[in-house]
Formats: C-alpha cells, sequence, structure tokens
C-alpha cells in the first residue's frame, strides 16, 4: 500500500520549499489531536487539509505556522527544519478563520503590519497592490468593524500575501460567508494563487470546497491522513471507507470472494456476480471486500426493461423503497433481497419516475467499481460530509 | 382518496373578536419592571441631585439642610472654608499617586491571572478577593495596629499605603475583565505577521488593554478621593483628606462648599465617563 | 455551584499558556507582596494585639489574653447583632430593589444599556459621605418623604415595626437601613447585572416556552441561572454593610451604634487597644466564615 502522505510523482525527492511534516504527534494532554502524521506538500501547490471538525487539521496547519508545538516529530520547508523556529521566523503566513483583524489599526495598518516589522521598504506601494489584488484599494482608510465578513476576509487575504511567504496557510477562512459569496471566494482564491505561485495550504471541512479548489487533498481523520491525492482520483477511487462516505456518498456492499477473472476479481452478493479491476481493490483479504460504487455511476430500470448489457455489475432483487425528484435528477433508494437500502441518482433526462414499489434492476460499468478492506466501519465519515448519508449499511452474509 | 361529495359547508360570517381595551392598570402591570427600574433610579440618584441643588443654597445656620435661597456664592468662593482647599489638595496628591502605584501592581496581577497557567492560582485569587470584601473598619484598624507595633508615624504616607493596598484588587478586576475579553488570535496573528513577543504586546496587546486600565485607574482614583474610614484610622491631626474635613465639618457646620467640591467631581467623573462612552460609539460597526 | 447555573453562562476559558518559568510570578510578585505586608500581615498584628495587655502609655505585651474577646463580646454583643441584622437587612432590601434594576438594564433596555449603566455608577461620581449627608436633608422631618409616609399611612406600618421614634424618619433605624441599601445598592446590581447579562436568551425564551406562567419560568430559569451574581452581590453588600458606621453616625442616634462605630470609638477615642481589635478581629472571623463557605461551593476562579 502506498504512503498515503506522499506528494504523487515526488517520493523521496525534497524540493526547494516543499512543507514536510515528518512523523509529528500532538498531544494535548490526554488527547491526540494528531498522530504521528507525515506529508508532504508540493512547493507551488494548492493542497487542501479536508476533514470534520475534530480531525486534526487546523492543529496541523498551526504547526506549520509556529503557533503550536508538536509534542513529536519534526516539520520542513525545503531543507530548513524550522520545528523549534518561532512563528515570526517562519516565512509562512496565516489567514484565521475569524480573520483576526486588528481592530485599533485601520485597512492600510492591517496589511502594512508584518511588512513593517521586517522593516522592508516600498511600504505603501505593496500595500496598494495587495489590496487592489483583492480588489479593496478603495477601503484602505477603514476599520475593520466598517467592513463587511466578505471584506474582512479579503483584507485578511491581501495581509497575509502582502508578504510574499514561501507557504500561506488559510484556515477555513470562508466559513463566516454565504453561499454565493463563499463560490465567489472560491473562484479568486484559486486565481491568486494561480497567479502568485505561493504554496497555499487551505484547511476546510467542505468536501465540494476542497475538490472544486485544490490540486492535491490530504483527507484527513482523527488525526491521520486517511487518503490524499488529486481530487479526482481521491473521487473516483477512494482507499478507505471514511474517504468514500466523507467525499460525496457511497453505497458499500459486503461481498465475498469468488474467483478472478483476467485484470479482474470476481465476488458475490447474495448469489449475485460483481466485477472488480484489481487495481481498485484497496485490500488484500481473500474472503470478503466492502465493494463501493457511486450512485450517480448506478443505472436503473424496471426489471427486464434494462436489457443484459454485457461486461456491466448487475444487481437484481431491488425494490424501489423512495423516490426523491429534486429537478436535476431523482434519488432513488432501493431495498435490495438482502435488506440494503442502495442510493441511486438517476439525472434528469426526461425518463419515466419509478414509483416506490417497483422492482428494478440496477447496473454500472466495473470499471467504477472500487474495493475497500471489509474490516473497516462502513459507516466511518457518514454525517461527517454535510450530506444527507448513502446507505452504508454491511451485511452479514 | 377521499372525494369531495357534497358541498363544504358555509362559514357564519363571525364579528371579529373585541379586543379588550388596555387600561392603565394593564399598561402597569405589563411595564411594572421597567416602571420599578425607574423608581429605584430615582432612589439611587436623588442624593446627587440634592448635594448638587445645595450647592445653590445659601443657608441660615452652619448647617446646610435645608433649603433657604438660591445663591452663587460658595461657587465663587470655593476655597472660603478653613483647611478645606488645602485638603482637597491632599486628596488628589494622594488620589493621583496611590493610583499610579495601583494600576501598575493590579495591572501586572492582572496579567499574570488572565494568561498564564500557574500553581497557586486559587490562593491568589482568594487574596485578591479579600479586600474587597473586607470590612473598611477592620481593614482600617489592622493597618493601624501595624504601623502602632512598629512605630511607624501615621500621616500621609501611611494613607497613601491603605490606599494603594484597597485599590490594588480593583484595578485586578477591572483589567482582567478587559484582558479576557481579548481574542487571543489576534495576538497570534501578530506573531504571525513576523512581530516578536516585545513587539506584539506593545502594537497589539497594550492598546487594546488600555480601555480596560484606563478603567481600571479611574476606579481606584475615586476609591481612594472618597475613601474615610481607612483614612480616619491611618491618618494624623496634620494629614486632614478631603472626606476627614467633611466628616469633621457634619458636626461643626457644614460649608457650602463641600457641595460645590462634590458638584465639580462629579462634572468630572461624568464627562470622562461620558468621554469613553462617546469614543466607544464612535468605534462601533457602522451596519 | 449546580452545573445548571453553567449552561448558558460564557464561563472564561481557563488561560492556555503553560507558565513559562517565572514569567507570571514575577508579574504577581510586587502587587502581592504589596497585599500581603499590608494586608494580611496587618490581620495577624490585629490578632496578636488583641491577646496583649497593657495601655498607650505603658506599652502592650503579648499576654495570650484570650479573656479580653470574652469580656469585649460580652459588652457588645447587642451592637454586633444589630449589625448583622442591620446589615441583613440592607441586603435583602437591595436584592429586592437591585433584581429588578439589573433585569431591565440585562433585558429591556436596548440601545440604553450603556448610558443605564453609568447611571447604576453615577452615585459614586459624588463623595459618599455627602450624599449621606444629603439623606438628612431628604429625610428632614419638614422633607417632602415624611410627609408622604405620613400621607400615605406608611408611619404608621413602620411605627408597628418600631424603626421609628414617632413621626420623625431620621435618627431612626429606618434611616439607618434606607441609608445602608442605598450606599450598597450599587454593589448588588452589578454582580446581579453581570450575571443576567451572561444568560443566553434563548434559555429565557425555552423557559417561556415550557412554563405557562411568566413567575414559573422566572423561578425555574432565570433566578437558578442569575444565582451566582446574586452570592457575588450578596457578599458584597452583606459585608462592608456589617463594618460600616457611616450611616448609622449620620442617620441614626446612639441606640442604633453599629460594631464599627464601637471599634472606631475603641480604637482613636477610648484607646482601649485590645479590646478594640478583639472586636474588629471577631468581625473579621465572621466575614471569612462566610466567604469559606462560598468559596467552598463555588470555587475561586469567578471571584475576581
Amino acid at each position: 500500500m502506498s504512503d498515503p502522505g506522499a506528494a504523487p510523482g515526488r517520493e523521496g525527492t525534497a524540493q526547494d520549499g516543499d512543507v514536510r511534516i515528518v512523523q509529528v504527534t500532538k498531544r494535548f494532554g490526554a488527547f491526540t489531536a494528531v498522530d504521528d502524521l507525515t506529508l508532504t506538500i508540493p512547493q507551488g501547490s494548492f493542497f487542501a487539509l479536508l476533514g470534520p471538525s475534530g480531525c486534526g487539521k487546523t492543529t496541523t496547519l498551526r504547526m506549520v505556522a509556529g503557533l503550536e508545538d508538536p509534542t513529536v516529530g519534526q516539520i520542513f520547508i525545503g531543507d530548513k527544519d524550522i520545528t523549534g523556529t518561532k512563528p515570526y521566523r517562519r516565512p509562512v503566513n496565516t489567514v484565521f478563520q475569524n480573520y483576526a483583524l486588528f481592530p485599533h489599526l485601520d485597512i492600510f495598518e492591517n496589511v502594512a503590519f508584518g511588512l513593517r516589522r521586517r522593516k522592508e521598504g516600498d511600504v505603501k506601494r505593496r500595500v496598494e497592490e495587495a489590496l487592489e489584488l483583492v480588489e479593496l484599494g478603495h477601503l484602505a482608510r477603514r476599520k475593520p468593524s466598517q467592513l463587511s465578513g466578505g471584506q474582512q476576509q479579503r483584507v485578511a487575504l491581501a495581509r497575509a500575501i502582502v508578504n510574499r511567504p514561501t507557504v500561506l496557510l488559510l484556515d477555513e477562512p470562508l466559513g463566516a460567508l454565504d453561499l454565493k459569496l463563499r463560490r465567489q471566494m472560491q473562484i479568486e482564491l484559486k486565481r491568486i494563487q494561480t497567479e502568485v505561485g505561493i504554496t497555499f495550504v487551505h484547511v476546510t471541512h467542505d468536501q465540494e470546497e476542497a475538490m472544486t479548489m485544490a490540486d492535491t487533498i490530504a483527507v484527513m481523520n482523527a488525526g491521520r491522513v486517511e487518503q490524499m491525492g488529486h481530487p479526482g482520483d481521491l473521487y473516483e477511487n477512494p482507499a478507505t471507507t471514511f474517504a468514500a462516505n466523507f467525499l460525496g456518498q457511497s453505497n458499500l456492499i459486503l461481498a465475498e470472494i469468488s474467483g478472478t477473472a483476467g485484470e479482474d476479481i470476481l465476488l458475490s452478493v447474495a448469489g449475485q456476480r460483481i466485477a472488480l479491476p484489481r487495481s481498485r481493490a484497496h485490500a488484500t483479504s481473500t474472503l470478503k471486500l466492502l465493494v463501493g460504487v457511486r450512485p450517480e455511476k448506478i443505472r436503473i430500470a424496471a426489471e427486464g426493461l434494462g436489457g443484459e448489457a454485457s461486461g456491466m455489475n448487475v444487481l437484481t432483487g431491488g425494490v424501489v423503497s423512495d423516490t426523491s425528484f429534486t429537478g436535476v435528477s431523482t434519488q432513488y433508494l432501493v431495498r435490495m433481497p438482502w435488506g440494503q437500502e442502495i442510493m441511486v441518482f438517476a439525472q434528469n433526462v426526461g425518463a419515466e419516475l419509478l414509483r416506490p414499489g417497483t422492482k428494478v434492476e440496477l447496473s454500472w460499468v466495473p470499471a467504477h467499481t472500487f474495493g475497500l478492506d471489509a474490516s473497516q466501519d462502513a459507516n466511518a465519515g457518514v454525517d461527517l460530509g454535510g450530506e444527507e448519508p448513502a446507505s452504508a449499511v454491511g451485511v452479514s452474509s | 382518496m377521499a372525494t369531495v361529495t357534497s358541498a363544504p359547508p358555509t362559514r357564519q360570517a363571525t364579528p371579529p373578536a373585541k379586543r379588550p381595551r388596555k387600561g392603565p392598570i394593564t399598561w402597569v402591570r405589563e411595564h411594572i419592571i421597567a416602571i420599578v427600574a425607574a423608581l429605584v433610579f430615582v432612589y439611587m440618584l436623588l442624593p446627587n441631585v440634592i448635594v448638587i441643588l445645595f450647592s445653590f443654597n445659601k443657608p441660615a445656620g452652619r448647617y446646610n439642610y435645608e433649603w433657604v435661597t438660591f445663591s452663587f456664592d460658595a461657587w465663587l468662593h470655593p476655597c472660603a472654608p478653613p483647611g478645606m482647599c488645602t485638603a482637597v489638595g491632599l486628596s488628589l496628591k494622594i488620589g493621583l499617586l496611590a493610583t499610579l502605584v495601583a494600576t501598575i501592581l493590579g495591572t501586572m496581577i492582572a496579567f499574570s491571572l488572565a494568561r498564564y497557567r500557574f500553581r497557586g492560582r486559587a490562593a491568589t485569587n482568594l487574596l485578591i478577593f479579600m479586600p474587597m470584601a473586607t470590612p473598611e473598619v477592620v481593614m482600617g484598624s489592622s493597618l493601624l495596629t501595624l504601623f502602632v507595633n512598629m512605630a511607624f508615624p501615621l500621616g500621609t504616607t501611611t494613607i497613601l499605603i491603605a490606599h494603594i493596598m484597597f485599590s490594588i484588587s480593583f484595578v485586578v478586576v477591572t483589567v482582567k475583565a478587559r484582558i479576557a475579553g481579548l481574542d487571543p488570535r489576534l495576538e497570534q496573528a501578530a506573531m504571525d505577521l513576523y512581530a516578536n513577543e516585545r513587539q506584539t504586546f506593545m502594537k497589539i496587546t497594550l492598546p487594546l488593554v488600555a480601555p480596560g486600565i484606563a478603567a481600571g485607574a479611574l476606579l481606584a482614583f475615586s476609591l481612594s478621593f472618597d475613601d474615610y474610614i481607612i483614612t480616619n484610622f491611618n491618618a494624623s491631626s496634620s494629614s486632614i483628606t478631603f472626606p476627614m474635613f467633611v466628616w469633621g465639618a457634619a458636626s461643626k457646620g457644614t460649608p457650602v462648599q463641600i457641595n460645590v467640591i462634590g458638584t465639580v467631581m462629579f462634572l468630572i467623573s461624568f464627562l470622562i465617563v461620558g468621554l469613553g462612552q462617546f469614543i466607544a460609539w464612535r468605534r462601533r460597526p457602522k451596519d | 455551584m449546580s452545573a445548571i447555573a453553567r449552561i448558558g453562562t460564557d464561563a472564561a476559558p481557563p488561560p492556555t499558556r503553560r507558565g513559562k518559568g517565572l514569567v507570571p510570578y514575577l508579574l504577581l510578585l510586587p502587587g502581592l507582596l504589596w497585599l500581603v505586608v499590608f494586608f494580611v500581615v496587618p490581620m495577624l498584628t490585629l490578632l496578636s494585639q488583641s491577646l496583649q495587655t497593657g495601655s498607650i502609655d505603658t506599652g502592650y505585651t503579648m499576654t495570650w489574653h484570650w479573656q479580653t474577646y470574652t469580656d469585649a463580646f460580652s459588652l457588645y454583643w447587642p451592637q454586633f447583632l444589630r449589625s448583622f441584622i442591620y446589615a441583613f437587612v440592607a441586603t435583602a432590601l437591595a436584592l429586592l430593589i437591585g433584581y429588578p434594576l439589573a433585569y431591565t438594564i440585562a433585558f429591556k433596555s436596548g440601545r440604553w444599556k450603556g448610558v443605564l449603566l453609568v447611571l447604576v455608577i453615577a452615585p459614586f461620581f459624588t463623595s459618599f459621605l455627602l450624599r449621606t449627608l444629603a439623606w438628612q436633608t431628604i429625610l428632614s422631618s419638614n422633607g417632602i418623604v415624611v410627609k408622604f409616609f405620613n400621607a400615605t399611612g406608611l408611619m404608621n406600618v413602620l411605627q408597628a415595626l418600631n424603626v421609628v421614634n414617632g413621626d420623625q424618619l431620621l435618627s431612626t433605624p429606618f434611616a439607618v437601613m434606607a441609608g445602608l441599601t442605598y450606599n450598597f445598592l450599587p454593589f448588588m446590581v452589578l454582580p446581579l447585572f453581570a450575571s443576567l447579562d451572561r444568560i443566553d436568551p434563548r434559555l429565557l425564551e425555552a423557559g417561556a416556552d415550557l412554563y405557562g406562567r411568566p413567575f414559573t419560568a422566572f423561578r425555574k430559569v432565570t433566578w437558578p441561572l442569575s444565582m451566582p451574581g446574586v452570592v457575588a452581590g450578596t457578599l458584597l453588600t452583606f459585608i462592608p454593610a456589617a463594618g460600616d458606621y457611616i450611616n448609622s453616625k449620620l442617620l441614626g442616634n446612639p441606640n442604633t451604634t453599629m460594631i464599627g462605630q464601637v471599634i472606631d470609638g475603641q480604637f482613636l477615642r477610648v484607646l482601649d487597644y485590645p479590646t478594640a481589635a478583639a472586636l474588629s478581629f471577631t468581625l473579621m472571623v465572621t466575614i471569612l466564615v462566610l466567604v469559606s463557605v462560598y468559596v467552598w461551593r463555588a470555587g475561586t476562579e469567578e471571584l475576581v
């Protein structure tokens, strides 16, 4: 199993400016917030630390900033060990969750603060430049309390960026904004990062936000990294039940391994056969696996009308137990013979709604299947991604 | 699904229920709490009003208890009563000095309590609390026994020592509340932005805590200027403060000028507090 | 303090910085030293003085003369009792009067909260001696108050309670207690207000929802949640009131003498230091007992 914390394609080489977190543990008394974390954040990337509250992502961020000290472990920027360095000596700046703008200074002085402390020249021009970048040049002389939430957030960003740090840390900066503003700021942040080229480390619990903005996501849970990779890879091929349930929704079906067929592993669920490409199996059991497939990948049709498409994974015997038409799609809950309810999202292309009670047939492309270790909790990560849970019931066969 | 087989029954047009006219009794009952509060304020501020009013009195005899006639006399000759302005001067001097020392000591304690975990917190809290809860008679008399036993001469110095002693706790409470209300992330942000510990304190912490320190200082000054019991125990015949003067006057004859001083102090305090409120109002977030 | 008293109140989060070596202690040192030398030590000298015999002229020697305490107590127990009774009445009245005031400021004042708070401490802007003297004017026999009391029959009530002299309000127990209540009212109102202000208003709404009658909601929700303020206010009112003598001297008569006056007299006029010290120390011990009970129940974090 590959090291979940290694930057893809860069194992073993520390690039200049990469942030490396090496076997860091942080304990607060009896509570372990970060548990033996090893992570490499590639220079110049937009990196997201994603996870539910309490997973240790903010603590990790604060340790990179120097606002917390690791109990065990080291932190490097490039080749330089910054573990014991004070925050004001690190080339790192933070955008805080509540912005932390200095209330007694005006916007200009807030943004200029870091420059002045380092006695850098050309303060006026650089501050104005930073404020222009976030489109707030005209508010330079106002006080923070006179600005709206969105404006304060942009000032906090300008205040950090103006110092041209090696790494910019963002601690759930969009949490307090309303939906529309949040979407706007997500695009803005991405644009700025691309323009400026600084490494952004963005901490969030919102998986949509992480997937929209980040080049690389590390999914964290209970102080550890569950899985790390490009958003697409993470989404299509999750390696743990937590990742499968936290990012979007998944159906996880307990199945017995019945054999192989070429590159595929064959499994059996209540007598029905499912094919799983070997490369998408993340466990090496010989007995059981949790077979996963995302709801939008499943095709649903009334029994008998589906047409036997060869090469597809097919599950029959299901009965629709709930139909919810949401406009864009229809969400079905289908009760299978073994008791589990499978969630299916059918895009609204004009097909007729299947009413509850209809006997249906589910099918999907085998390449969309993923396999997870059956000993993991099939409900891990459910209800934490902020969305309605799909079915994730392990069934004893 | 039930089908409708008969026309729905027609609704009788009912006249809207008559709203009971709200009599004065109901109004009183609903606002009873506010009314009581207003009465309490009258009770609390009436003596102040009397003091101010009677500074414009021209009493017939030695005492200033009954209204005789309106006059500016006392205001035009504020230092007429012998020894009064000296007493005011001494009270001011002691007040300023005591405030200075008590504010510094109290602020230091407040920072320690608010920002650090250390052993002996409980004992410290208790020690700070006790002077606020101890009767002045006890504090004054105990200090007297100390000075007498040490053969330390009573006078301005002993008064000053006593005033500093009982003011510290009030400064601690005021400043500590302000520090506790300070978002620690502001200081973290400052350190994140390259300010070391000293710079963070000077540029961020201190300016933001300053209003609390000012409030504590003001409180300390008021307590000092106004104190009688403790001062009386620790003074000598050559160190008469304003409250001591007033007390003496209460039995010998109350000159109108003491009301003048009282009114002036009232106005100054009002102005300072009003100024503080005004500044806070100016800084409020604009919607 | 019960757990329910904490719900809805923002208990201050404990400080997080580890005692970085000596810094916290260095900050504490000067101030605490001052308090130890000029508050704690005097208490000890007070105790020691009370056990000595002698006089101002011949000097004092330590004789462990515990008799002084019993003598003083047998002589002056009426004044002790009176002081505590007056203080108790004043505290109860202050609570009765101050609670609605604090409640109004906390919940019903809207924009005027700051102004009202200033008004609560405004009395302090004038010397309290002057204010107490002003009460002599207010309660004088020619004043409105006396006339009002006579007209409404309140005077009869007070006469029945034996707290006034005929038709006179001044120089009576009533005047003393009214003065005490007046002087210490802000000490009751401010802690009450602080406590009430911290209650989450949604808890009150929930209470109003659950309990049909407003008084029941108050009794079951508001009152318990305001207990920290009630206790603090009671302590800060009762204790100074018990030791006060200004009100008694200026507004009372020789029959209303409180223990504070006795102590003052013994120290400064009679010059009987051991007796005076014994009385003073006894008063202090009583107070200490009260505070200990409070600390035992509620801990020390919210004291300061």
